[in-house]
């Protein structure tokens, strides 16, 4: 396996294109899903992939991993082309699929995991330590012998995870892996990507409409609309782009009705006051002013006695850039 | 990849645990298992009962008397419950389709039809086996078999050949489901219309079934031609006798065909589908 590059970037495409007919009563008719897709992801990074639904998020997963042949262009994963080069590629790769199982429904948990160590091939010293090691990071041992089909969903999703990173993939890709999760779930399943990728430099892709998700594990997003890249960077410099800013409120000791010249910091906007003057509201781009600069030229003014800082909601963010491309 | 030896010996383990899971399962449910194994036992009776009414109030259909029926009867349903047991969840590939979890099999590192074939393993159909194997013992015993080792030869060909033709038929209709995802009824109809007709005389078929599941679907050469070669019975108008001895070319033709439909289908999905 010496021959799968380990240097370069992980994933990358290039003019990508994919098609599907429909059929539409007794014509036919061409849909594109993909349109001119470049994407290029390095070894190590964690990226957001997110737009609305028929974006074209799962058709272009699809394709990265073999299970759909482009239209047009082209596409590498861990250097592998994903079609001809598919059972190879099965071995560097774990996928997630938030809306189907890997896992047998009628066994319980721990022959899933023998199972897949045995179609993966792991020697068995491995495959014990990297189960222990799953086992107890994602907190599976209370149900390993429980049939999967009596999972609860969070339970289950945990298993999922085990299940599709027990052959050590170096790209996981994760296709709405917390939907229909609690609160607690969510924030274990994210605790433990941040921590495999912290230990053994995977690299995630990662679908979604959580932006929760986006926030905590992604250091880059890429917003995709109608089959092609619409933006692609930082979650702030979404942000930035249609000029969703981050929102500090603050609540004076003493009612200060005039505070305007504090927005004359470089990307500062005063939003208004309540109270008479007691709370106040300034929108601020946080690439040209800090917190704590605001924060300074507010104590100039007044007593700041507490404060509470709102980041832009990125789904409003994304609705933005889809009216603005429209 | 100078691994390929060893990978292939570890690669068999992999099927050999699914396989060995996936019996355990059947067998831990017993009430279910054993109503399993009770119907498909009463399946193949009423079959059988069907047959030696037919053959007890009307002598000698399609130049068969009853006990050659019964050898012709024996070997197709031995055959095709054995790959009925191997090969028959293929039928579910529909299913696996829509629910989308035909895509994790795209995710492991094994050729996707091994994958499905090795994906289960129905026990219960031993049970209609077993009404095979009775019978083809009973219709030895009662017919009035030339015994030598070409004839023996000639027995284990055709349930071999038999096995797989079954097989390779089951995984054309597999094939065609990638195109007719609601169409599982139409497959059907084939696999099971041919087991049907492999356990009758191919002598009373009409001109266009002798070539659909005579030849293009060898189903006549499972069971028919071999018994009408050992007990050196007329065959089929104008076609010899010892057509029986090519039902292994006629496996091998259904082999041909079950890859080529399922090549074209997976090409398909990867061209179309999602």
């Amino acid at each position: 396996m010496s021959s799968v590059s380990m240097d370069g970037p992980i994933i990358e495409t290039h003019g990508l294109r994919r098609t599907f007919t429909v059929r539409d009563g007794l014509r036919r008719r061409t849909v594109v899903a993909v349109e001119g897709l470049d994407l290029r992801i390095e070894p190590g990074e964690a990226v957001g992939y997110i737009g609305a639904n028929g974006a074209g998020k799962s058709t272009t997963i699809k394709m990265l991993t073999g299970i759909l042949v482009p239209t047009a262009g082209e596409v590498r994963t861990c250097g592998l082309r994903p079609v001809p080069d598919r059972r190879r590629l099965a071995r560097h790769v774990g996928v997630v699929f938030g809306q189907r199982s890997q896992l047998w429904w009628d066994l319980p948990t721990e022959e899933s995991f023998e199972l897949l160590a045995a179609i993966h091939r792991l020697s068995p010293d491995d495959a014990r330590s990297r189960r222990s090691e799953l086992v107890e990071r994602l907190e599976l041992d209370e149900f390993l012998t429980t049939p999967v089909r009596q999972l609860s969903l969070g339970q289950r999703m945990r298993a999922e995870v085990a299940a599709a990173l027990l052959h050590r993939p170096r790209l996981v890709i994760l296709d709405e892996p917390t939907i229909g999760l609690d609160v607690l779930s969510k924030q274990r399943l994210r605790e433990f990507l941040v921590t495999e990728r912290h230990e053994h430099g995977t690299t995630l892709l990662l679908t979604t409409h959580d932006m929760g998700d986006v926030e905590r594990l992604c250091d880059r997003v890429v917003l995709v609309d109608r089959g092609s890249v619409a933006f692609e960077g930082t979650l702030a410099g979404l942000s930035r782009t249609v000029g969703a800013d981050r929102v500090l409120t603050v609540d004076l000791a003493e009612p200060v009705p005039d505070l305007g010249t504090v927005a004359t910091l470089p990307g500062v906007r005063h939003q208004g006051h309540e109270g008479h003057g007691l709370r106040h509201r300034f929108a601020f781009d946080a690439e040209q002013t800090t917190v704590v600069a605001l924060l300074a030229a507010l104590s100039a003014h007044a007593e700041v006695r507490d404060l509470a800082i709102e980041e832009p909601d990125v789904e409003d963010v994304v609705r933005r850039v889809y009216a603005a491309r429209r | 990849m100078a691994s390929t030896g060893a990978g292939k010996v570890t690669d068999l383990s992999a099927y050999r645990a699914v396989l060995a899971s996936r019996m355990r399962a059947q067998a831990s449910y017993r009430a279910s298992f054993a109503l399993d194994l009770g119907s498909s036992l009463l399946v193949g009776v009423v079959e059988l009962a069907e047959i030696a009414v037919l053959y007890t109030s009307v002598h000698g259909i399609g130049g068969l008397d009853l006990a050659a029926i019964l050898l012709v009867f024996g070997l197709a349903d031995l055959s095709f419950s054995l790959a009925d047991m191997a090969f028959g969840h293929c039928d579910d590939l529909p299913t696996l389709i829509r629910a989308g979890t035909i895509d994790v099999f795209y995710l492991r590192p094994q050729p996707l039809l091994a994958q499905l074939v090795t994906s289960d393993i129905s026990l219960r159909r031993i049970a209609r086996g077993g009404v095979g194997l009775v019978v083809l013992v009973i219709a030895l015993a009662i017919n009035d078999v030339p015994w030598s080792p070409a004839a023996v030869l000639l027995l284990v060909l055709a349930l071999l050949s038999g096995l797989v033709t079954f097989g390779s038929l089951f995984v054309t209709a597999a094939g065609c489901q990638f195109f007719l995802v609601n169409g599982a009824e139409m497959t059907n109809a084939f696999v099971y219309g041919g087991r049907y007709g492999a356990t009758q005389p191919a002598s009373v078929w009409g001109r266009p079934l002798v070539v659909l599941f005579g030849f293009f679907f060898p189903m006549a050469f499972t069971a028919y031609l071999p018994v009408v070669t050992l007990l050196g019975l007329p065959g089929l108008d104008g076609l010899p006798t010892w057509l029986g001895w090519c039902a292994p070319v006629a496996a091998l033709w259904a082999v041909v065909l079950a890859a080529l439909a399922w090549r074209v289908g997976v090409r398909h999905y990867q061209g179309a589908g999602g």
